[in-house]
């Protein structure tokens, strides 16, 4: 039911982990199911120069999770906020229909842990 | 091998689903070709290709009828489980209705039971849902509590599809006997694993299936005690005493005849090493995987083939594929597989939280399984549990 793709990153998944001290955190659970997912990235002159996660979550949800930060590494802030649960589902040559809302958590992580960047910079 | 998923790079599968579906015994197969080749009458023609079919149809009836400790004619062949649960729900209802509005089933059933029960509790009926126990067994007491003066039918699985837990059904029977309610048993999971005699456990109405005891599949019958009346929710040609018109899928009953035969003789040694693989296997899981809960009862009360866990912090479809990859095949109870998206009524009614339901397994043992097989399950789920921990926030935040 998963293409290629998702196969391949669910198994061999791109930046897993978690950043020690981390620039922004973005954790974010799915109300459909229960799964959660918790990002963490580092800025540099408004580029996201590194970028982990950790999934709690299915095989779309990994597969996603993994390929959003695939398509942010190294982009700059804005061209990240950008980035659509669509797109994700995309890139990963589509999900499954019920598999759709599993890629809203990686997107949505993804921006929550930008805003959690910016908030935490405009109070220094 | 996890570079390229070419299916047949996989040298060998283990197939541990056999609460889903069996394999067909061969000698089953054999006897099904026979009839879709040679000997393909309709069993309701007068002439010889008719006849003949018609009198390896009765075989067959005869035998499932044994296996439960029925009379032949207490049997009504059917498309499997589903329409089985829906014949004796909806048929009795229908028939009884006129006596009654109040309907009792569990918290833990199948959803063909679930299901029918929940369209007729919306659309005039009163219904009950018993709940179990963190074992997954349902209280006497709460039973008899429950039963009202206009109880019409009390529907007690057997034994369940997911953790294995076995229901007092002889207890039960006694009681509805006595009350003139009828007594409807799914009995899917637990025909040719536990002994069944519907006569002894005062049982009225009884659904089983043959793709669950390597029969094939699409074919199941519900046996109906002499004297209770239900009513037809299909009408035709009236074939199965009119209970159940349309022309009978004589290969595929036949071939239940035969699975349930083959079953009665070799249940008892079956189901001697069926349980010892069942124990190994949780021990074994037990043993070597730290926050791992066993769902369900142990020992007698578990069903001989199954093995329900919880694994903390990892989700159950995750679980699966990893298995699946590496040529194992299981099951969750997982929301992520369950289409619905909620995870297993049956682990919630037993009380547990929605994340540990989330990262269920069960492995449902066969006939063919060894312990090599089994102890391959034991030495590779650790890795597989060990690197999804690694990618779970949930995992993180406990060490
Ligand atoms: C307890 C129980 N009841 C009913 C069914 C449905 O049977 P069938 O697949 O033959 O329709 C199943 C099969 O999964 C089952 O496990
Ligand atoms: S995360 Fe639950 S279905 Fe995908």
């Amino acid at each position: 039911m998963y293409s290629e793709k998702v196969i391949d990153h669910f198994t061999n998944p791109r930046n897993v982990g978690e950043i020690e001290n981390p620039d922004g955190i973005g954790e974010v659970g799915n109300a459909k199911c229960g799964d959660i997912m918790r990002i963490t990235l580092d800025v540099e002159d408004n580029i996201i120069k590194d970028i982990k996660f950790k999934t709690f979550g299915c095989g779309a949800a990994v597969a996603t999770s993994s390929m959003v930060t695939e398509l942010v590494k190294g982009k700059t802030l804005e061209e990240a906020l950008t980035i659509s649960n669509a797109a994700v589902a995309e890139a990963l040559g589509g999900l499954p229909p019920l598999k759709m809302h599993c890629s809203n958590l990686a997107a949505d992580a993804v921006h929550a842990a930008i805003k959690d960047y910016l908030d935490k910079k405009t109070k220094v | 091998m996890q570079e390229n998923r070419n299916e047949g790079l996989i040298l060998r599968r283990i197939y541990l689903d056999h609460s889903a579906t069996t394999p067909v015994d061969p000698e089953v197969a054999e006897l099904i070709m026979k009839y879709y080749l040679e000997s393909y009458g309709n069993p309701s023609s007068v002439h010889f290709f008719g006849r003949q079919v018609k009198k390896a149809v009765e075989e067959a009836r005869e035998q499932v009828a044994q296996l439960i400790g029925a009379q032949a004619g207490e049997i009504i062949f059917t498309s499997g489980g589903t329409e089985s649960d829906n014949l004796a729900i909806q048929g009795t209802v229908r028939a009884r209705g006129n006596r009654g509005k109040h309907l009792i089933t569990t918290a833990i059933e199948h959803h063909a039971v679930l299901d029918a029960f929940k369209y007729l509790a919306k659309n005039g009926y009163d219904l009950t849902i018993l709940p179990v126990d963190e074992e997954g067994i349902i209280d006497l007491e709460d039973l008899v509590k429950a039963i009202r003066p206009d109880t019409i039918l009390i529907s007690v699985m057997h034994a369940n599809n997911e953790v294995g837990s076995i229901q007092p059904i002889a207890e039960i029977g006694k009681i509805t006997r006595e009350k003139g309610i009828f007594f409807h048993v799914d009995a899917v999971q637990s025909l040719g694993k536990l002994p069944i005699d519907v006569v002894k456990m005062n049982i009225d109405l009884l659904t089983i299936s043959s793709h669950k005891i390597y029969g094939p599949k699409g074919v199941g019958a519900l046996y109906v005690r002499r004297g209770v009346k239900i009513s037809p929710l299909v009408f035709g040609g009236s074939q199965e005493k009119k209970m159940r018109s349309g022309t009978e899928n004589a290969p595929g009953i036949i071939g239940f005849g035969k699975a349930c035969e083959l079953a009665g003789l070799r249940m008892n040694e079956e189901n001697k090493a069926l349980r010892q693989l069942r124990d190994k296997l949780i021990k074994g899981i037990m043993d070597n995987i730290p926050s791992v809960k066993l769902n369900g009862p142990s020992g007698d009360k578990r069903l001989p083939n199954n093995v329900n866990i919880s694994i903390s912090f990892v989700e159950g479809e995750s679980l699966l594929l990893s298995l699946d990859m590496i040529g194992i095949a299981a099951s969750s109870g997982s929301a992520c597989t369950s289409g619905s998206l909620d995870p297993s009524h049956v682990l919630l009614a037993m009380g547990l939280s929605h994340e540990v339901a989330h990262g269920s397994l069960r492995f449902s043992l066969g006939r063919q399984n060894t312990e090599e097989e089994i102890d391959i399950v034991i030495q590779e789920l650790p890795k597989i549990v060990e690197r999804l921990r690694a990618m779970s926030p949930l995992y993180n935040k406990v060490d």
